[in-house]
């Protein structure tokens, strides 16, 4: 399944790209395991995802835990602890 | 009313607040947010999820109109580099009364900082780094999660 990967603020940074569309496997059930899949793309994906407290995670601009699963979500980003206001 | 915006300029909140009070509730409260002067930051950079943050502070919007009896609201968030001292967030809210108007304008604050996909690098003396989230500011969001 193709899904869109949005990194922003110190994520996109270590992983040099603001997004990627990445064929994910079918065994690729929830967040967290797109998480290990993506860290073994390059040593920038394996740096920002070195450090799961610190990376929080979107599905399809909502939120969402690691454990969520990705259903058939489009777009998917990770970023670090939002810092606005 | 409500009017949500995430933009790169100013704004004025004398006009923000006028826009309120013409709707004649009674009470108008408000939260205005600056650029920190106090540890050698020259800029301040915000980046957003775009898309998303506009989606994250409407939700945000309806669900202090679903809990307060709020005759109107307005939320402004500004995006790109700001300088020291300048604005960079705006909660105002108008509502029969004090209570309702003062509690919907802490809530809007309080959660738009953990709800919202904004990211804050500061520029002190040439160097960048990504601002931190802080611990306090969850708690302060998590208290109108249980009323």
């Amino acid at each position: 399944m193709a899904v869109r990967i949005l990194y922003f603020a110190r994520v996109r940074e270590q992983i040099g790209l603001a997004d990627e569309v990445v064929d994910v496997p079918q065994d690729v059930r929830t967040l967290g395991d797109l998480a290990d899949f993506l860290a073994r793309r390059s040593p920038g994906h394996a740096e920002a995802f070195a450090h799961r407290q610190h990376v929080r995670a979107a599905l399809d601009q909502q939120m969402a835990d690691f454990e969520a699963s990705l259903g058939d979500a489009r777009e998917v980003a990770f970023f670090p602890p939002v810092t606005g206001g | 009313m409500k009017d949500v915006r995430v933009q790169a300029g100013g704004f004025d909140p004398g006009a923000e607040l006028a826009r309120l009070e013409v709707l004649g509730a009674g009470a108008v409260a408000s939260f205005t947010g600056l650029v920190r002067g106090d540890d050698g930051v020259s800029t301040l950079t915000l980046e957003h999820y775009p898309g998303m943050t506009e989606r994250a502070l409407d939700r945000l919007a309806d669900a202090a109109l679903a809990r307060w009896p709020l005759a109107g609201l307005i939320l402004i968030h500004r995006i790109g580099d700001l300088a020291q001292g300048e604005r960079i967030v705006f909660v105002a809210t108008a509502s029969a009364h004090r209570a309702a108007a003062l509690e919907a304008c802490a809530f809007l604050i309080d959660r738009l900082k953990t709800d919202a996909p904004f990211w804050k690098q500061e520029d002190v003396g040439g160097v960048r780094r990504w601002v931190a989230a802080r611990d306090s500011d969850n708690k302060a969001a998590d208290r109108w999660r249980s009323g």
